[in-house]
């Protein structure tokens, strides 16, 4: 038995899972408190299903707290950041592209020194230690407390990394050290960048997943607890206190992961209508297709993996004005009513038409007082939800790769204003338990492992470098806790570097499997 | 018309950039952020190409290097500027003016960052009018202007002159050579010439289409217009003159190799709706090179092929393309000047052994559906 929570911004999701199947759901209010939170929702879990706590396995929390953390600038620990790449990278010290306001809420002291290689692995200088020394010094002098050093070329070698963390960790033996060839990948701002969120964060990261484990052994579960990171993998708790970031995008990669597996589809295009947007995305082999561009987060250039979602102004709370259209029809959105839907809809007794009080008024939904929409024009009503389908239609048409069909499973608790058939004439799969998709994602989540660096492929060498490559991802996956029966490799990406002989090659891998848990 | 440039202005260049990089180019963005450094709350002057004087001395800089190094290897900051002095010294004359080499990606910037180093003025031309992969494959060669003598630098404050004569080939060959002891990035001034000359061989006017494009593509966007119809109309009154939408939809394969030192390959287009099974495939050597719809060449080398987001209208690079990518693929007319028999024999369809005969894209495209007409 597992249990999965998904703590968002406006609700807690707790799903408790066991073999194939969800025993138990809830949906309640997140509160600021991470621990009172946590434990209300699993009172009311345990209320609804009662269960033993020492037959939970596993608890797998996905959380928004860190990027919400770094979007508010809040609770950030004063970070130093040192560069190893002099003298090259000089033109554009770390925190260059930063704003302002958020490099200031982290000290904002970055420090170039000595180190970083080339793509083939030649130093471009020798670590400096003297160098290092009188930065540490001067960090310590600032106040910093946690580090995030990023050398050059790291992800080809991380030998000066490493060698740095000594020397700092040696005089600062409290210091949170992150560095960067563990966090990012190939381009330095943007790993770089990462890398100092990462340690803005590791303060925090402690409070909460200390937070985290006091709820679950509050409730006297002894099972280990795991957060959900972007690419719908697992890390355990020591990991999380370490790799805060890791978690940033996780909430839409649990709703794709959980919609698919409650319909049983590894590959689908996923409907998650929420309050304020629908989400749309596609799975492919049972994980979230990922976008390629860079992805900006509170303003900082980074070059994370996140799932790639097409975002539509439509959820629940949309605003639906009857005659708003050019045509003089209705129109849905992109203005939403949020949180104060309880208050705002007209089957609240409130002052404002939401597409939720359309979908009551269809009868698709039973919220609130249906009887205050009973007399809601049927026009309208036809009209608003033709529109809803129209959107969402075009939206997964504009997702899907091929002309293959393609299963569209719907989840989120919005998803009742969607039709059974899109326009297309393509099926709708609503599978049990698609309000609590996201939790049961966080529940069914598996342990990868990664490689992603520049190999240097000689003739006829390619499938060799290739094949060490998938095995070393699979031994990370397994060293991160996978069954090793279990672990796969899910997806090869090769990128040849333009202009440089010797076949200069991008190697990505990703290998996951089951989460190995105690009998 | 000359005018002073300020860091407002860069993002708008920078998306233009990488339009006109056509794939590839390197990332405009690095070259922003060194611009912006360097410049502060300044500004630098940009020479319209008519104002300058017969007998100015006119250098090219430029980085060349693989572009997956140059996101991760980011300049000391005094290459730029050792490399102009290097090239200063050998040829005993004191520079007048620089000048990009390619508007499209990274080097668009690098003048840029060398004004704003050093106070002299920027050209407001390039010799490509796009970006080419080999530095031979330029207006000023095809001219007549010869590459050599040719400066590099690095990091370390080293510097190098190459002097091939009139075989420009050769130069290229040992630069790229000296280019990978460096680490697989240099900075460059090559094709040093005069002012007359450089009104004779040079695109004019591709630092403002630059920003001009990319202006079009920011406010496309915050009007929620159609991107591709605000390209369109700025493109008309230039002397590219024609942009042509060539297809619309998703990326469903992708192949590359890595070929005499060139990412090569291809990918394929699928149209989005299931109905329509016509596809588009895209050939590439860093740069896209050709379009074919269907088995039908729509657009080639030197005209420009540029891959942008279907929905946001930001340009893709060729080492971006991915499975599964929506985007619409645009043809861009060049100018004249690049479509003359010795520009052709530069960097025509045959400069990259296409085995297809260069057809402007105005007339490869004429009568066929989705074709974009300027708003008025």
């Amino acid at each position: 038995m597992r249990i999965g929570i998904d703590v968002g911004g406006t609700n807690t999701d707790v799903a408790l899972v066991t073999g194939g199947s969800v025993l138990a759901a809830v949906k309640t209010s997140t509160q600021d408190d991470v621990t009172d939170g946590i434990m209300a929702a699993l009172n009311e879990l345990q209320q609804q299903h009662p269960f033993d706590p020492a037959a939970v396995k596993a608890v797998m929390i996905g959380t928004t707290h860190f990027i919400n953390a770094l979007v508010e600038h809040r609770r950030l620990a004063p970070t130093a950041a040192i560069r190893l790449g002099l003298p090259a990278t000089a033109a554009l010290p770390p925190l260059v592209d930063w704003p302002a306001p958020l490099a200031a809420a982290l000290g904002g002291h970055g420090y170039l020194c000595h180190g970083g290689h080339e793509f083939d692995g030649r130093a471009i200088s020798e670590l400096d230690e003297d160098e290092l020394k009188r930065t540490v010094e001067d960090i310590a002098a600032r106040g910093a407390r946690s580090i995030a050093i990023t050398s050059v070329f790291s992800p080809v070698t991380a030998e000066f990394e490493q060698r740095a963390a000594e020397v700092v960790g040696a005089m600062l033996p409290d210091a949170a050290i992150s560095l960067s060839h563990e966090i990012g990948r190939m381009g330095l701002l943007e790993r770089e960048n990462a890398t100092i969120v990462n340690a803005s964060l590791r303060e925090l990261a402690v409070d909460i997943v200390d937070g985290l484990a006091a709820a679950i052994e509050g409730h006297g579960i002894a099972a280990p607890l795991y957060l959900s990171q972007n690419d719908g993998t697992l890390m355990d708790v020591d990991f999380a206190r370490r790799y805060p970031v890791a978690t940033f995008a996780s909430g839409p990669t649990n709703s794709m992961r959980g919609a698919a597996y409650l319909s049983g589809l590894a590959d689908c295009a996923v409907v998650d209508v929420g309050g304020t947007t629908s989400d749309i995305g596609i799975v492919q082999a049972g994980f979230p297709r990922e976008a390629t561009n860079d992805v900006s987060v509170a303003g900082v250039r980074t070059n994370f993996r996140m799932p790639d979602v097409l975002s539509l102004g439509i959820g629940g709370g949309s605003r639906v004005r009857p005659d708003g259209g050019t045509d003089g029809g209705p129109v849905v959105g992109p203005d939403s009513v949020g949180f104060r839907l309880g208050s705002e809809a007209l089957v609240f007794g409130g002052p404002t038409m939401t597409a939720t009080d359309v979908a009551v008024a269809a009868g698709r939904a039973e919220i609130g007082d249906p009887s205050r929409v009973a007399g809601m024009d049927r026009d309208l009503v036809g009209g608003v939800l033709a529109q809803i389908a129209a959107a969402v239609t075009d939206g997964v048409e504009r997702m899907r790769v091929s002309a293959e069909p393609l299963p569209i499973v719907a989840v989120g608790g919005g998803s009742v204003l969607l039709p059974d058939r899109l326009d297309d004439g393509a099926a709708l799969v609503r599978p049990d338990n698609f309000p609590v998709a996201n939790a049961v994602g966080a529940a069914i989540a598996q342990v990868g492992g990664e490689v992603d660096r520049v190999f240097s492929i000689e003739p006829g060498r390619r499938s060799a470098v290739l094949d060490d490559a998938k095995q070393e991802a699979v031994d990370r996956a397994v060293r991160a806790g996978a069954l090793p029966d279990t672990v796969r490799v899910v997806d090869v990406d090769e990128v040849p570097l333009a202009y440089l002989p010797g076949n200069a090659t991008r190697i990505r891998v990703k290998a996951v499997g089951e989460l190995f848990t105690a009998p | 018309m000359s005018f002073d440039l300020g860091v407002d202005s860069l993002g708008d260049l920078s998306r233009g950039a990488a339009l006109l990089g056509t794939g590839g180019g390197g990332d405009p963005h690095v070259g922003r952020l060194l611009v912006t450094q360097a410049l502060g709350d300044r500004t630098v002057r940009i020479l319209d190409p008519d104002e300058v004087a017969d007998d100015a001395f006119v250098v090219p800089v430029a980085q060349m290097g693989a572009p997956t190094v140059g996101m991760e290897k980011l300049p000391g900051g005094d290459e730029p500027v050792a490399v102009l002095r290097a090239i200063e010294r050998h040829v005993g004359r004191t520079a007048d003016a620089v000048i990009p080499v390619e508007c499209g990606g990274i080097n668009s910037m690098i003048p840029l960052f060398v004004a704003a180093r050093t106070g002299l003025p920027v050209i407001d031309a390039d010799g490509m009018g796009r970006a080419f992969p080999e530095l031979q494959m330029k207006t000023f060669a095809a001219y007549g202007i010869s590459g050599s003598p040719m400066a590099l630098a690095g990091e370390n404050g080293e510097t190098a002159i190459i002097d091939t004569g009139t075989d420009d080939k050769r130069m290229e060959w040992l630069a790229r050579g000296v280019t990978m002891r460096l680490g697989g990035i240099a900075h460059v001034a090559e094709f040093t010439m005069s002012g007359a000359d450089m009104r004779r061989t040079a695109i004019k006017r591709t630092l403002t289409l630059g920003i001009r494009l990319g202006a079009a593509l920011r406010e496309a966007r915050r009007d929620h217009r159609d991107p591709v119809a605000a390209l369109a109309e700025v493109v008309a009154d230039t002397e590219y003159r024609h942009l042509r939408a060539l297809f619309t939809g998703k990326i469903v394969d992708i192949e590359r190799r890595t070929e005499g030192g060139f990412a090569v390959g291809r990918a394929r287009f699928a149209s989005f709706g299931a109905a329509d099974t016509s596809e588009l495939e895209l050939t590439f050597q860093n740069e896209h090179l050709v379009a074919e719809v269907d088995g039908r060449v729509v657009c080639t080398v030197p005209d420009l092929i540029c891959v942008l987001d279907a929905e946001t209208g930001e340009p893709i690079t060729t080492e971006g393309l991915r499975y599964g990518q929506r985007a619409t693929v645009i043809g861009i007319g060049t100018p004249p000047v690049m479509r003359t028999e010795q520009a052709l024999a530069a960097f025509g369809p045959a400069a990259f052994r296409l085995g297809t005969e260069f057809r402007p894209v105005e007339e490869l495209t004429a009568g066929t559906a989705g074709t974009a007409a300027p708003t008025p």
